[in-house]
């Protein structure tokens, strides 16, 4: 320790943005987006410092729960090329600091949800942190294939605790909105694990084109949507939300069918710039957050 | 810390300054939100 070319970057204590970085500022806009929508579609208004206070804790919840994925994976994240430059993998931050703050985030959020908002959003918060943590992250998702199918109940949750944070409750449309977001992560995901494929091959992770092959898995993505758009249209036809939810709901899931009838009938060719997997990725996440606009919308103006 | 050069020291002073600013200005953004949740739970009348 005598220069500063000596100097390695896990000997400088982790700059601020690292600690950001590990949040998943990306997967966290659309958790706030549908945790946000979830509070707007309730049938009780919240006061907007108690309604911001529990997106907030929403953010932090989720923030804490990528932290914590980050911590357990960064040997998977090292050997894939997407995840490789993550703080962990990188060499910027130590292990043990990731652990501290996520663990400490995480209790943070549940708290203050607990003081500020209500027990059964505190509750749902913790549920979803632990359920991300130790259900997908440490037991699942090196184990089987099935992995983000029901992983993706963690990334449901949020309406659900923003519904229970204005109500105190949760209902049937709540669970409606949980369902929606449960049947889009398969087809959703399924569609990245195509053309990644090879990323997760060489990081050992069983995605279901690793291990079922890419034939089955596009035939997954087909037989996915259809219960995922039937859950898309259930609350109009229950008479749970108006037309403008209806009309939007019935649409949007229309152009979902279509490009995922797309890819779950072709076969990808040499070299193939899998294009219409790509488009399906990039339209299934602009799907989610139209058909949360929709929600909410239907709420407020109809 | 006596064993460490001083573009050492000086890197690892430069990054606990800007963290310690970071969590300065979250420590603050929180006792604002905490003086707002109160002032609002008084009003609705839990208080």
């Amino acid at each position: 320790m005598s220069s500063a070319s000596t100097l390695v970057p896990t000997a400088l204590p982790a700059d601020w943005r690292d600690f950001l970085a590990l949040t998943k500022p990306r997967v966290m806009t659309l958790v706030v987006f549908t945790g946000l929508c979830g509070l707007l579609a309730a049938p009780v208004t919240i006061h907007p410092v108690l309604g911001f206070t529990a997106i907030l804790c929403i953010a932090l919840g989720a923030g804490a729960a990528g932290a914590l994925n980050q911590w357990y994976e960064s040997d998977i994240d090292a050997v894939m090329k997407r995840t490789a430059r993550r703080p962990l993998p990188a060499g910027r931050m130590d292990r043990q600091s990731a652990l501290h703050f996520g663990v400490g985030l995480a209790a943070f959020s549940v708290i203050l949800m607990y003081f500020a908002i209500n027990l059964v959003a505190a509750a749902i918060l913790a549920v979803s942190i632990l359920f991300y943590v130790f259900v997908y992250t440490i037991w699942l998702k090196r184990r089987t294939p099935q992995n983000i199918v029901i992983g993706g109940a963690a990334g449901a949750f949020p309406p659900m605790i923003g519904w229970a944070a204005a109500t105190g409750d949760v209902t049937l449309m709540p669970v409606l909105l949980f369902a929606l977001i449960f049947l889009w992560t398969p087809p959703h995901f399924w569609a990245l694990a195509l053309f990644v494929k090879t990323d997760y091959a060489n990081a050992g992770v069983p995605m279901l084109p690793v291990v079922a092959g890419e034939r089955n898995t596009r035939i997954q993505i087909g037989l996915y949507t259809l219960p995922m758009a039937a859950a898309a249209v259930l609350p109009w036809w229950l008479g749970l939300t108006g037309n403008l939810y209806g009309v939007s709901a019935v649409l949007l899931s229309a152009v979902f069918l279509g490009l995922a009838a797309h890819v779950a009938l072709r076969n990808s060719g040499a070299d193939d710039a899998m294009l219409p997997e790509k488009r399906l990725f990039k339209y299934s996440i602009l799907y989610l957050f139209l058909m949360f606009a929709a929600v909410a919308a239907d709420r407020w103006f109809a | 810390m006596t064993d460490l050069s001083k573009p050492e020291s000086d890197a690892i002073r430069a990054r606990q300054r800007s963290r310690a600013r970071v969590m300065a200005l979250l420590l603050g953004a929180f006792v604002v939100l905490i003086f707002a949740i109160s002032i609002v739970k008084i009003q609705l009348g839990y208080g």
